[in-house]
Order: C-alpha cells, then sequence, then structure tokens
C-alpha cells in the first residue's frame, strides 16, 4: 500500500527548501518571527510549467515552436502590409488593410492568451488526501513495488466511465481529465498539447484555442486572397506573372507560406469545429471512447448535450472557470505573518485585480483578534495538511518507486500495450518533440494520422523527461527503505510533530 | 463588522461534542488534529461540480447528518449556479468572444463572484456550526475542486478517550 508521505517537487524548489512549519508542539502561535521570505505558490509548482511576471504568465515547459508561430504570423502579415496593400489600397479599396489589421488582432491576441493561460491544470494531491484514498483503495496488502493498475467506475448520465489513478498527482483523475507528459501535470478537460501554441489545450483555454485557429484560417485565406489578386492586376496588360513576381518578390513568399498552410489551418479547425458541435475532445476523438471503437457496446458520449448548438454555446461560451493552482498565493507557512494572508488570484493574464476569496473579506470583517485566531485557524490547517495522516504510518516499501516502469507514456505508442495507468499515451506520440521536424506544416489533424502508422514500432525514448520524483525525505516516515533515488538527508521536522501530535 | 456572536455560538453547543469550542480561538488554543474526512466529487451528471452528500461515518458523532447534508447542498447549488449554461452566460461569453477575450481582463466574471459567495458562506459555516463542534471545512477551492475536506479536531484536554465516547447517535434534540 503506497503511504502518503512522498512527495515530488519540483528540483528548482530542491535547491531553496520549502520553509517547513517550525511547530514543536501542535498549537499555533502566530509569531512574527524572523521574517523569512514567504515564498509564492508558484516557485514550488510540481510541474514542469515555468512562470513570468511573478506568476501571473504560466507556459508550458518546452515552448516548441512557439517562437515559429509568432515569427510566421508576424512575417507573413508584416510582408502584407508593406508590400501589398499600398498597392492594393490605391487600386482597390481602403478596407483591405483594415480587415487585415483586425484580423490581425484577433490571431495574436488569442495565441497568446492561448499560449499563456492556465489550460486546467490540477493541482496535486496534498498527502492527508492520498492517503485517504490509498485507504479506500482495496488493498490487500500486496508488496510488490507495482500497485495494480487502479481504476474507479462511475456512472455519467447512464453511462459507465472509468476513472483512472494518477500516479504522479497521486488522485483519481476527475472524466475527460488526463495527464500531459511534457507538462506533468493533470489537466481538465484535455485536448491535447499543442507545440505550435507552446502549451496544453484545455478547458480554460479551449476557447481561445479555437478562436485562434479560427481567425488564423481567415487571416491566411485572406492574405493568400489579397496577395493572388494583387499579383493577377500587375500581371495584367500581357506582361505576364514572372513579371509581376519580379516586381513585387515579397508577393512570392507570401503566397508560399500561405498556400502551404492554408490548407492545414482549414482543415485543423474544420476537425475542431465538428468536436466542438459533438462535445468532443481530440484525446476522445482519437482512442475512440464514445464511438465504439473501442469494442464496447453502444457507448454514448455522456457530455454532449444532443444538439449541436447547445454543444457549442456550451463549449465556447460557456462560464469561465477558475484556475485551480493557485500561483500567487503563498506557500502556507507556520511562520507566516497576517500580511502573508493566502490570496486568490483568478487570472490569465497580467494585470488583473486580485480577488481574495477564503479568508479575505471574511477576515478583515472580523475583530483583531478573531482575525489573529481565523489566520491561527488557517495555518493550523495548512500545516496540519502538509503533515503526514497521523493515522497511517505503516512503514511500507514505496510501491511506486519507480514510475518510469509504472507510467511512462512517452514509451508507449501501443495503447493496448499498456494497463490503465495511462491515458496519456496517445497524445504524446503524436506529439513528437518538434524541433525535430521544423519545417513540417503537419498539425495534429495529419499528425495524429502519421502515428497511427507509427503505432507499430515503439520510440525508445527514454523516460527520463518524465516527472523524476525527487522524494521529500522529511515526509518519508522513518523506517521504510524503499528504493528511493538518494535523497538529501534532509532533517525531518515532522516526525517530531508527528511525535507530539500523538 | 459581523463580530462572531458568542450568543448564538453558545447555543450551538451540541450533545456531540465533548469538548465544546466556542469559538475559533477556543479551537486554536486548545485543540489538535485528530483527523481528516474528505468528501469526495459525484459524478452522476457530468463534469459538473457536484459533492456527494453521503454522510461520513467519522463525523457521525461529531454532528448532525442534516446540518452536515444542508452544507453540502448548499454548496452544490452554489456550484450550479456558477456553472449555469443559460441566457447570461451565453451572453458573457459572446461578448467576450467580441473583445477578443480581453473583457476578461478588466471584468470579474460569474463564476468568480459566485466563489466569493461561497467562500463567505464556508466562513459562516465554520464559525456558527463546525467550530463549536470541533469541525472545520476547507474551501474546496484550495484542494482543486475535488474534494471538501473536512478536519476532526479533539480537545487535547480530552486525551484518548475522545469523540462519541459518552454520546449517542444522533438526534436533534435541541
Amino acid at each position: 500500500m503506497n503511504n502518503c508521505e512522498y512527495q515530488q517537487i519540483d528540483p528548482q524548489a530542491l535547491s531553496t527548501p520549502i520553509p517547513t512549519p517550525t511547530l514543536p508542539q501542535p498549537t499555533v502561535v502566530v509569531e512574527k518571527e524572523k521574517r523569512e521570505k514567504a515564498r509564492k505558490k508558484w516557485e514550488v509548482f510540481p510541474g514542469k510549467n515555468r512562470f513570468y511576471c511573478d506568476g501571473r504568465i504560466i507556459v508550458a515547459g518546452q515552448s516548441g515552436v512557439l517562437p515559429l508561430t509568432i515569427g510566421l504570423i508576424l512575417v507573413t502579415t508584416g510582408l502584407f502590409f508593406v508590400f501589398d496593400c499600398p498597392f492594393l489600397v490605391k487600386h482597390l479599396t481602403v478596407f483591405i488593410p483594415a480587415i487585415g489589421g483586425v484580423l490581425f488582432v484577433f490571431v495574436v491576441i488569442s495565441l497568446l492568451q492561448t499560449s499563456f493561460t492556465d489550460p486546467g491544470i490540477l493541482p496535486r494531491a496534498t498527502p492527508d488526501e492520498a492517503a485517504d484514498i490509498e485507504r479506500q483503495i482495496d488493498s490487500s496488502g500486496s508488496s510488490s513495488y507495482r500497485p495494480p493498475p487502479r481504476t474507479k467506475e462511475v456512472m455519467i448520465n447512464q453511462q459507465v466511465v472509468k476513472l483512472k489513478y494518477c500516479f504522479t498527482c497521486k488522485m483519481f483523475r476527475p472524466p475527460r481529465t488526463s495527464h500531459c507528459s511534457l507538462c506533468d501535470n493533470c489537466v481538465e478537460r484535455f485536448d491535447h498539447h499543442c507545440p505550435w501554441v507552446g502549451n496544453c489545450v484545455g478547458k480554460r483555454n479551449y476557447r481561445f484555442f479555437y478562436t485562434f485557429i479560427v481567425s488564423l484560417s481567415f487571416l491566411t485565406a485572406f492574405i493568400f486572397g489579397c496577395v493572388a489578386t494583387h499579383l493577377a492586376l500587375r500581371a495584367q496588360g500581357g506582361r505576364g506573372l514572372m513579371f509581376a513576381l519580379q516586381e513585387s518578390p515579397a508577393s512570392a513568399v507570401e503566397l508560399v507560406i500561405c498556400f502551404f498552410s492554408v490548407w492545414s489551418i482549414l482543415g485543423l479547425s474544420g476537425f475542431h469545429t465538428y468536436l466542438v458541435a459533438s462535445n468532443l475532445t481530440t484525446n476522445e476523438d482519437i482512442k475512440g471512447s464514445w464511438s465504439g471503437k473501442s469494442g464496447a457496446e453502444d457507448t454514448v458520449n455522456p457530455y454532449s448535450y444532443n444538439t449541436i448548438i447547445t454543444n457549442c454555446c456550451s463549449v465556447l461560451c460557456g462560464p469561465m472557470p477558475p484556475s485551480l493552482i493557485d500561483r500567487r498565493g503563498f506557500v502556507p507557512v507556520e511562520a507566516s505573518s497576517q500580511t502573508s494572508a493566502t490570496e486568490m488570484e483568478l487570472p490569465m493574464l497580467p494585470v488583473k485585480k486580485e480577488t481574495n476569496v477564503v479568508g479575505g473579506p471574511a477576515l478583515s470583517q472580523l475583530p483583531p483578534h478573531a482575525f489573529q485566531c481565523a489566520q491561527g485557524t488557517k495555518d493550523l490547517l495548512g500545516s496540519a495538511s502538509r503533515s503526514p495522516c497521523p493515522t497511517t504510518g505503516k512503514p511500507q516499501p514505496v510501491a511506486a518507486a519507480d514510475p518510469a516502469v509504472t507510467f511512462n507514456p512517452a514509451l508507449i505508442s501501443d495503447p493496448a500495450a499498456m494497463p490503465s495507468l495511462t491515458c496519456g499515451g496517445r497524445h504524446h506520440s503524436h506529439t513528437t518533440s518538434p524541433p525535430d521536424e521544423p519545417r513540417h506544416h503537419h498539425h495534429h489533424h495529419n499528425r495524429h494520422h502519421r502515428t497511427r502508422s507509427r503505432r507499430g514500432r515503439g520510440s525508445k525514448r527514454p523516460a527520463l523527461h518524465i516527472s523524476n520524483p525527487a522524494y521529500n525525505a522529511s515526509l518519508s516516515p522513518p523506517s521504510s527503505p524503499g528504493p528511493r533515488p538518494s535523497h538529501t538527508g534532509a532533517r525531518d521536522p515532522r516526525r517530531d510533530s508527528i511525535v507530539a501530535l500523538h | 463588522r459581523p463580530e462572531p456572536n458568542r450568543k448564538s455560538l453558545e447555543g450551538a453547543e451540541s450533545p456531540y461534542c465533548p469538548a465544546t469550542f466556542h469559538n475559533l480561538q477556543e479551537l486554536r488554543h486548545s485543540a489538535s488534529l485528530a483527523n481528516k474526512v474528505f468528501i469526495q466529487r459525484d459524478y452522476s451528471e457530468g463534469t459538473t461540480c457536484r459533492f456527494q452528500t453521503k454522510f461520513p461515518s467519522e463525523l457521525d458523532s461529531r454532528i448532525e447528518r442534516t446540518l452536515f447534508e444542508d452544507t453540502v447542498k448548499t454548496l452544490n447549488n452554489y456550484y450550479a449556479e456558477a456553472e449555469k449554461i443559460g441566457g447570461q452566460s451565453y451572453l458573457e461569453g459572446c461578448l467576450a468572444c467580441t473583445t477578443a477575450y480581453i473583457i476578461f481582463l478588466c471584468m470579474e466574471t460569474r463564476y468568480e463572484k459566485v466563489l466569493k459567495k461561497i467562500g463567505r458562506y464556508i466562513q459562516e459555516q465554520n464559525e456558527k456550526i463546525y467550530a463549536p463542534r470541533g469541525l472545520l471545512i476547507t474551501d474546496p477551492i484550495e484542494r482543486g475542486m475535488r474534494v471538501i475536506e473536512i478536519s476532526i479536531y479533539e480537545d487535547r484536554a480530552s486525551s484518548g478517550s475522545s469523540s462519541g465516547s459518552s454520546s449517542t447517535s444522533g438526534t436533534s434534540a435541541r
């Protein structure tokens, strides 16, 4: 049985260790002791994302080919405005650069929002929660290192859906949630990891992504049409196409870029329009979860509203869910003073006013002594949530010590071979590292067709890039050996707190 | 500013909890964390946020079933209100789309407003009902909306034989 004590932490956070609660006894006193700088949660975030602007901007671990995407768009549109627009304004109408400008603005804004928005990352389970789940799972005390694949079945709208257990995040994934190995996060309503925007596409940024590809297809088609018109007008009078190209060589560049892009982007837009209308995700479509391809009986998509309009509206115009990873809040520390009351910022982009959710406004309404104790209770709660469960404590070999064996979506291109540990196998196999294929304009629509043919061979990439857990020794039970990677011999203040709690 | 009303808290002293905590302050001073209960999500209606109303056995001796169920049902209603797709949410969505979603920078979405309401509600429930019984509810948003975490505290003075030794199973005899 897994214990709740190990915890994967971001290697970058190892250098400056997380401030551990220094309570010798369980009563928490809000002390304003020596002011160690309270760290914000984005600094100790366990996934592979990177944060900028003090946590306001979030990007995936690898930026993929986002610079290429931005570069192509800027170059093409720039050339269009500089070389084609003057001619077209003179000969046709002034609306051409206006429309182009509006489309360009839409494209850039939605691209930036797709890339820099939290796609719907689920925070990992707290140790107590993980332990509670462990207890509920039927544990027959298996002593093997490999716990059996864990699934839970739920009924959703009279349809049986299997929920899988995520070994990295230590929780049962909610429906439609998938673990992205590139970002090392569970993402809600996971669609796919898009290297072109350098981020996962999930519940919170799907509408931005859709706006991006639709406006990009309009922009590409528009530029293509305008450039073709431009060249045709120049070649009038029997002067020929070569003459026109010589006069305006930039148009040739634009023509080539647009010609190759427009098909793939239009195809992608059409594909995603189909997904939106049937309330599916790319992940589900590829795996054939609801179309009966996987051999199950009559399966219907339980999430669909069965009318196209309702599906479209719910996906694109539905309420915007909040970000669940509280990036800019402070890591709860026992010594946190009242000024670092946990703030909840629900933003996607910089310059967003801060909203204090739990405790914020309510705390300010209480009289000062109650404020202290309310804060103290929050700290107590925070510290309690970080200390191991008092009721567990059976030393067990760290069963999931080798997630490279149990959970390695990168190696799996044949999903049938893998027990139901991973649902990320497919999506990862169709997002191979983009720098290997810089010149390909194949988008995901074509990409997933290619991976189907690639299913036969397994990719031999080592699983090193998958979350290499550095177990937090301070959370581990004292007598548990386990084949852990040799972690620092960190002192164990929590042991004292465990003793004190009992 | 509303102060925690001591009278109402004392009136809520229940036969359940041998150590009666009159407010959060007492909780802090004399309590130790004994256990945590996690109320999981209920996915029977899809991916919308709902929590199971099944009464956990660990709370059997700490709080009346009806109070607990009321709390969870109210929370479920709040979340349903936040995620409701209807006229207003469509309007918000379409308006945001036409402005290339820049409007999200300036405006507080309906979801965020409801989350604030939920935060206040939980705070109020904690003060009035749960803290006097030695319990504390954590806002689900702090746990990724996956669980409602209820922490069970025990009076340190009454070590060992605590919760429920003398009290019988719940009646709402008040």
